[in-house]
């Protein structure tokens, strides 16, 4: 990816006027330090994620939870991140950064 | 006389027989053919979802239901102690923090014999993290012991290769290892057919543990009917203590009485 973002939420017809490439959003902002913004305008730009060893680049994914419902994951899983456990609890809470190596199991037959 | 019962972990059961849930033609036939084995203890093995496909896909755990069965995660697969300890830590994760697993780390893939140095330290790890570690291993009585003393809870030397059928290889060493521990020893691998059960449970194992020997079955259900039986047997065999073998015949009638002389 060049200078330009090649991503669709940047050809969108409307942005908001404090569009900036960084994370904002009424969820984060406080995280972040970005400024509050509507929800309508939550942009989260692209991430290269690293998911079940597949290159994978996600917009508007901030945490394990948005991940796992953009991935349309259900039932019983485990996660991994960098080697580090991410317990199931802190899904909600535990942010994604660019690069990180994620690691999504269930279980399975085997003897 | 007390009943018979197999103690893993402080838990209490009366099948000596440990399935795995792999190689079956469905999910549904993985559930009945436990069902038909009698087993309390099922392995299952951990692996990366499948993203983007089949998300309706039948949950192997909605037809092996952890209410109803312990479940043992392997780490199947693994080939150095690093990706063992993930996969132990991924499991209890995926498992609410139940911290019972199988551990193996292989050594080679065409004879899935354990990499001992690399299952030391990856028990080493997992016994520090406090899993309750049932280990997989050769049938060397040395080794068997080694991993007893490390706190392993279960030691489970192999028969024969996993998948391989071939039987109890080394009897001998089997009863050694049997002799000497203070765990569970549980012959885990290389059972073909219900005779390869009985023998192992005969030579005083505390339980058997397999999978292909009922899965690649022509008819799985039965084979798992005939294996719960054959450790059965084969425990009330030992238990009942054989007679000794006699190099020539013995007469079962009395030589005495006979009306013609």
């Amino acid at each position: 990816m060049g200078i330009e973002p090649t991503f669709s939420a940047w050809e969108a017809d409307v942005l908001p006027l404090n569009y900036t490439r960084t994370i904002f959003c009424l969820q984060h902002h406080s995280i972040h330090g970005s400024p509050p913004v509507p929800k309508r305008f939550c942009i989260i730009a692209p991430m290269n994620l690293i998911v079940n060893g597949e290159q994978t680049s996600l917009a508007n994914v901030a945490t394990v939870s948005d991940l796992i419902a953009a991935l349309e994951i259900e039932g019983n899983i485990a996660v991994e991140i960098n080697r580090e456990i991410v317990s199931r609890s802190a899904f909600d809470q535990h942010l994604l950064a660019n690069g990180d190596e994620i690691e999504i199991v269930a279980a399975i037959g085997g003897g | 006389m007390p009943k018979d019962t197999l103690i893993i972990a402080g838990k209490t059961y009366s099948s000596r027989l440990l399935v795995g849930t792999g190689k079956y033609k469905d999910l549904e036939e993985t559930g009945k053919a436990i069902a038909a084995s009698g087993a309390e203890i099922v392995t299952v093995a951990i692996r990366r979802t499948n993203i983007g496909q089949a998300k309706d896909e039948p949950n192997l755990l909605d037809y092996v239901s952890p209410d109803k069965y312990t479940i043992l995660p392997n780490t199947a697969g693994c080939f150095d102690a690093d990706s063992a300890v993930r996969t132990c830590r991924l499991a209890r994760e995926l498992l609410n923090g139940h911290d019972l697993v199988k551990l193996e780390v292989l050594g080679d893939k065409k004879t899935l014999f354990p990499d001992i140095p690399q299952t030391l330290e990856a028990a080493e790890i997992l016994i520090r993290e406090n899993f309750k570690v049932m280990v997989y291993t050769n049938d060397d009585p040395i080794m068997a012991l080694r991993f007893e003393e490390m706190g392993c809870i279960s030691v489970m030397p192999l028969a024969a290769p996993i998948g391989s059928g071939l039987g109890i290889r080394n009897p001998y060493n089997i009863r050694t290892i049997v002799e000497n521990a203070g765990v569970p020893i549980l012959v885990d691998a290389g059972v073909g057919t219900a005779s390869d059960a009985s023998i192992a449970m005969e030579l005083g194992c505390d339980g058997v543990l397999m999978n292909t020997a009922i899965a690649e079955a022509k008819t799985p259900l039965l084979m798992a009917s005939a294996m719960k039986k054959a450790v059965e047997a084969g425990r009330e065999a030992y238990l009942a203590g054989r007679m000794p073998r006699r190099a020539y015949a013995s007469a079962s009638s009395p030589i005495d009485g006979t009306f013609f002389s």
